[in-house]
């Protein structure tokens, strides 16, 4: 769809698509400026885990049925494989909060390979930010509450070290608790997902302009090459998104971790 | 406002600044699904899973328990037998023992009889012994005097004189047993 649109005003010769991939206009004419395609779709990623999560364990069975077995693999999957190895005793308790940024991430991620939608939701940097900010003040709350307002500063930086070190170690240490940390957290899974986007954009372009919009004898083989390539990439995308979603959910784990105890 | 940042946003074309929207977005279905899932369906799950385990592990220590049932009645029942198998053991041996004394009592019964008789035929032997002897002590009387009247050729007639001559006799020979029972004790 935002292919088409930027060929419908790209002109006679071959463009690649830029940042405009992620600027959108209101979704109907006339509509609220802030109600976009990203918007509309971070809403129905929510509401989409809501519903299925919903089917899943509305009335959890003894003996699981249907839905239920597919949640549970979810469930299983991001309790011992992303809040145990971090948390060991205190996994149940966290488990809402991991479950929610887990899958909430991955639906998000997957809507860049759904047809029509075909737009990752964290492209848009608000969207983990968000997320992120949320894990970010869960950690520094923690932190307070269980080591104290000075341990929890103290307990980061590690103790017996020649004095000279630590003029460079604790700002070190500060700057990449406090800064850097929330920061990485965020962007790290915005910027997977808006190369990711661009790539296959850029490669899916390639194909609909050699093949349909300007077919010629020269660009065939061009065209081929950009259709095969989309494919592949696409395979590999829904591998990207899910390793992004697991990393998203891990990180928040080990934050809240480093929260709840000193690490050193 | 907010659609002056957007605008702002859309024309710096900077993807590394969050439209706010976007955030007042983002937050709210972060929410809603935190609230949806989190608050309301995981506990439900985390209740169905701690059940099922309870479930598991009352299954198994019931198991156990029947297990343990089981052990105790086995337990039970063969210690009753070998009180039976003592008791059996005992009354075989008290019969044996109960045997032996009717054994015993019959055998000195046995005994006291076969005396008994013995000493009645003793008895009676010398009874008749006896009188034997008083018969026979007459008819020797009246034979040895008819062999001594043979003898002598003299035939005595006289019965009276006979007898006397007879017992004279036999007193003598008593009173000679007499002198030599006194002699002798």
């Amino acid at each position: 769809m935002n292919a088409l649109t930027v060929l419908a005003s790209g002109g006679d010769k071959f463009e690649a698509p830029g940042t405009e991939l992620f600027d959108f206009p209101p979704l109907f004419p006339g509509g609220p400026a802030w109600l976009t395609k990203p918007v509309f779709f971070a809403v129905f990623g929510a509401l989409v885990v809501c519903v299925v999560f919903w089917m899943a364990f509305a009335k959890p069975k003894l003996v699981p049925r249907g839905m239920q077995n597919v949640g549970e693999v979810g469930y299983m999957f991001v309790r011992d494989q992303i809040a145990r190895p971090f948390l060991g005793k205190n996994t149940e308790q966290w488990m809402p909060l991991l479950l929610t940024l887990f899958f909430m991430v991955w639906i998000w991620n997957i809507f860049s390979v759904v047809p029509i939608i075909q737009f990752p939701i964290a492209s848009h940097i608000a969207f983990p930010a968000v997320l992120a900010i949320f894990v970010y003040c869960v950690k520094v709350y923690l932190g307070f509450k269980h080591q104290g307002p000075v341990k929890y500063f103290t307990n980061m930086i590690p103790k017996g070290l020649p004095l000279p070190v630590y003029f460079l170690l604790v700002p070190i240490e500060y700057l990449s608790t406090f800064i850097i940390a929330p920061f990485t957290h965020a962007v790290r899974l915005f910027a997977n997902m808006f190369a990711g986007h661009m790539i296959l954009a850029f490669f899916s372009l390639v194909g609909f302009w050699f093949l349909f919009e300007k077919p010629t004898a020269a660009g065939f083989g061009i065209g081929l090459v950009g259709v095969v390539v989309t494919i592949l990439l696409t395979a590999f995308e829904l591998l990207i998104q899910f390793l992004q979603a697991f990393l998203f959910a891990m990180l928040a784990a080990m934050y809240i971790q480093s929260g709840l105890h000193a690490d050193h | 406002m907010i659609e002056a940042a957007s605008v702002l946003a859309a024309e710096n074309n900077n993807p590394l600044l969050p439209h706010p929207f976007e955030l007042v977005v983002g937050i709210f279905s972060f929410l809603v699904v935190l609230i949806v899932v989190g608050r309301i369906l995981v506990p439900r799950l985390q209740q169905t899973l701690e059940e099922r385990t309870q479930a598991i592990e009352g299954g198994l220590e019931r198991a156990e328990q029947a297990q343990k049932e089981a052990q105790q009645v086995l337990d039970q029942y063969k210690a009753q037998q070998k009180a039976a198998a003592v008791e059996a053991s005992n009354e075989r041996r008290k019969a044996e023992e109960q045997g032996a004394q009717i054994i015993a009592q019959a055998k000195e019964q046995a005994q006291v009889e076969a005396r008994r008789i013995v000493e009645n035929a003793k008895a009676q032997i010398e009874a008749e012994r006896q009188q034997a002897l008083q018969s026979l002590r007459a008819e020797i009387g009246t034979l040895s005097v008819e062999l001594a009247g043979r003898v002598v050729g003299e035939s005595l007639e006289d019965s009276a004189r006979q007898s006397r001559v007879v017992d004279r006799f036999l007193e003598e020979l008593e009173e000679r047993a007499r002198t030599q029972e006194q002699i002798t004790s």
